[in-house]
């Protein structure tokens, strides 16, 4: 996760990533108004080979969106790239979505690239081509407070995207900007048709940019044996009630879908890949107050000396909850929330904010690193389902 | 950091178009704009300006004029070459195999690939060496009683690599089989001389010679016999259907007689500039880099190299934002990489066949655009072996 030093920068020469959407085209043509020199760059991603007779191409880098990205910089009069980044991504982070679900976890790739790819590898080529700054169209705001830099919340509530930012340090956002941070969805509609940009009118990109069909289960079943061994679905104290077809097709909170008959609804609350099992529960079961957060990241640099007052989001579109911080040892926090949440689930960021200052955040540690279970029937009584 | 140039470094991709074609193009726009088959007074003075074009051409080549058709640039006469032979070959049964090499342009490669895939052709593709030679001996070999065609280009586009195509025509020759040649990059600094040289086809693009876009020339020795791919009102002999395009069939020959002309001094040009990029190069980067194609029998314009575990696409990236235009086989600008073909042919492993570089001087380079090359050179390849090492991290 080195960063490459360089003594060359050019102080106004920055890289868009671009993606050929309406948030990454808009964030190009602001830093052109700004006066910048901007240079516009693609990933070009892995996906996944040949299904349905043609050659299938990453989502988020098909040639609609590549030519859609290569028309905005050609009408901005920026220079364009196109990176082949498609090794790099498949061992990385589809591998890492792989062997996560093998694990029982449900990962957050998005987290992950930005992490290694996007400000990682993305970064490091900005920086070798003297670029003192890489620009994305996330939706987030780089503050520079005296000698070191906040990560604030978009203007957008809804589309805050800080979350999956948590990853980034005081090196990096030294040299990284959010254009489109300081507004909202619709004012970056309104601006990409102001400056005239042909992809005013495109819709979001949705599911993982990876998959062929966005179908993630079917993803897995074709590439990962061993997240799709079928094993025995049981409540919490061991009665087998079902069979369940593989621990990556559900999810922690699932309720439809089990095949299974109770007189009661029941939850997935966990899975136990020890046993290959899928835990299910009573909504009451699912509620959690306490849970541990692992390879945390302190976008300040350093943890906070005590335990503090914070919100905590255990998911991209959760909302924030209030909650209480500690720092357990190096790289891990417990987070207590005030009542019981429901769906936390391992391997999901959990994200730590001061109103809308991201203080950092890691992932959701594993159901055995959680707290015992006398914390979560301590939870019970407050529940009213 | 560097202060913004433009340094042009890909005219073997394509060339500008020298003054004094555009000025020789200039009244057949809109002044002298009859169609060439018409019959009146605007027609006649179009077809003039053809045939004083077709007849430039013709001469510098030393052939004879209804040899020279004009078509719509190198591709097409590749294409109207190989199908046009072997089409005529099928109609008079005549016979099914044609040889071509791994190291063609896809202009050859792919047509010769699909008639062999759709049109049932038998196809040899021959072998190069390490410089990207084919050795004569091999076409030799190769050739079969129902061989009808061998096409073996005169120079490789990527690496600039010469072939022996005087000795390949003499064996086709011998055994009774057609010889057609790529001479796309080749025709500018070579004499060519048609009346004596064992050549039956020959294709060019005015735009590799300070010519315009659009247009190129298929010689087709009298005699041979072409069934078109391009039908319609029989133009160009019958080989090329379509209204001819004067102004660009001009700026061809016009380009052609200028080459002619300075063939010597440019020559002489290209080769000092390339020499200085190759020792350049070869002296900065001497374990990481190697120089592809023939050391001695290639273009004078041509400077190629590989270097080890780099990606062409990023070093590309580097250097025209540096502002030196330069080109690679296996760059491309989706992103999508791939090892050379051309490099794998001559074999290079992948680690060397996706860092491909070509440079390829032209008339207004100077040396001291060659050294500040050297220079951005020398900044920009370490750093991207730098970047290497830490996204291996």
């Amino acid at each position: 996760m080195t960063l490459l030093t360089s003594n060359t920068l050019i102080p106004n020469r920055v890289v868009v990533a671009m993606s050929g959407g309406v948030d990454s085209s808009v964030a190009a043509a602001l830093l052109v108004e700004q006066g910048y020199e901007v240079v516009g760059m693609m990933m070009r991603l892995w996906s996944e080979p040949g299904r349905g007779g043609g050659p299938l191409v990453n989502r988020c880098c098909t040639p609609d969106q590549m030519a859609d990205a290569r028309r905005v910089a050609d009408q901005l009069g920026i220079p364009f790239y196109v990176l082949d980044v498609k090794d790099q991504f498949r061992q990385t982070i589809v591998q890492y979505f792989i062997e996560q679900h093998e694990l029982g976890r449900t990962p957050n790739p998005c987290i992950e690239c930005n992490r290694q790819i996007r400000f990682t590898y993305l970064l490091n080529q900005a920086l070798a081509l003297d670029a003192n700054y890489l620009a994305t169209g996330h939706y987030a705001q780089v503050e520079q407070t005296a000698g070191s830099y906040r990560l604030r919340q978009g203007v957008d509530a809804h589309k805050d995207q800080s979350y999956v930012l948590h990853v980034l340090r005081q090196e990096h956002l030294a040299h990284v900007l959010f254009p489109v941070g300081a507004y909202t969805k619709s004012e970056v509609r309104d601006l990409a048709r102001k400056f005239g940009l042909p992809v005013a009118s495109k819709h979001d990109s949705q599911d993982l940019c990876f998959l062929g069909d966005g179908d993630y289960r079917r993803f897995l079943r074709e590439y990962s044996e061993k997240a799709a061994q079928p094993g025995p679905i049981l409540n919490l104290r061991g009665d087998v009630l079902g069979q369940h077809e593989g621990l990556a097709f559900y999810t922690i909170g699932q309720r439809k879908g089990l095949g299974i008959a109770t007189p009661e609804p029941v939850y997935v609350v966990r899975k136990d890949v020890t046993r290959n099992a899928l835990v299910v529960g009573s909504r009451a079961e699912l509620g959690q107050t306490t849970l541990f957060v692992r390879d945390v990241n302190w976008i300040a640099g350093a943890p906070p000396q005590e335990a503090i007052s914070a919100q905590v989001k255990i998911r991209y579109k959760a909302v924030a909850l209030a909650a209480l911080v500690k720092v357990v040892e190096n790289g891990r926090i417990q987070v207590q929330f005030n009542e019981p949440v429901f769906g936390i689930t391992p391997g999901q960021g959990a994200v730590v904010y001061d109103g809308d200052i991201c203080l950092g955040g890691g992932i959701i540690a594993d159901v055995t690193e959680q707290p015992s279970a006398e914390l979560l029937t301590g939870a019970e009584s407050l529940i009213e389902d | 950091m560097f202060a913004k140039r433009s340094i042009y470094l890909d005219h073997g991709a394509s060339t500008p178009v020298d003054a004094a074609v555009v000025a020789a193009m200039q009244p057949y726009w809109a002044e002298v704009y009859g169609n060439a088959g018409s019959g009146h007074g605007y027609g006649r003075s179009a077809a003039h300006a053809l045939e004083t074009a077709r007849q430039t051409v013709a001469d510098l080549l030393h052939a004879q004029v209804d040899e020279i058709a004009f078509t719509g640039g190198g591709s097409e006469s590749d294409n109207l070459a190989l199908r046009g032979v072997m089409w005529a070959a099928r109609r008079d049964g005549r016979g099914n195999h044609l040889i071509t090499s791994a190291i063609e342009h896809a202009a050859v490669l792919a047509t010769a690939v699909q008639l062999r895939d759709l049109f049932g052709y038998d196809l040899t593709i021959l072998p190069v060496d390490g410089n990207g030679q084919v050795n004569p001996d091999d076409v030799a070999a190769a050739i079969r009683p129902d061989t009808v065609l061998i096409s073996i280009m005169a120079a490789n586009n990527e690496v600039g690599t010469l072939q022996p195509i005087q000795e390949i025509g003499r064996i086709a020759r011998e055994r009774g089989v057609l010889f057609h040649t790529d001479a796309i990059q080749a025709i500018a600094t070579t004499s060519w001389d048609m009346a004596t040289m064992p050549i039956d086809l020959l294709s060019v693009a005015a735009h590799k010679f300070y010519g315009p876009k659009g247009v190129g020339i298929l010689y087709t020795r009298s005699g041979v016999e072409l069934v078109s791919a391009l039908t319609g009102g029989g133009q160009e002999n019958g080989r090329r259907a379509g209204t001819p395009s004067v102004p660009l069939a001009v700026g061809a020959a016009t380009a052609l007689r200028i080459a002619n002309e300075n063939v010597a001094n440019h020559t002489a040009h290209y080769q000092h500039l390339r020499d200085q990029l190759i020792t350049g190069i070869l002296d900065a980067f001497p374990e990481n880099c190697r120089l592809t194609g023939h050391p001695t029998a290639r273009l004078p314009h041509n400077a190629s190299f590989a270097f080890r575990g780099l990606n062409a696409n990023d070093l590309l990236m580097h250097l025209d934002m540096a502002g030196i235009a330069a080109s690679s086989g296996s760059a491309c600008k989706t992103g999508n990489p791939k090892p050379s073909a051309v490099l794998q042919a001559m074999g290079f492993d992948d680690t060397w066949a996706v860092g491909g570089l070509r440079l390829t001087v032209g008339k207004q380079n100077t040396p001291e655009e060659i050294e500040f090359t050297l220079s951005v050179l020398s900044q920009i390849v370490p750093k991207l072996y730098q970047l290497q090492t830490i996204v291996r991290e």
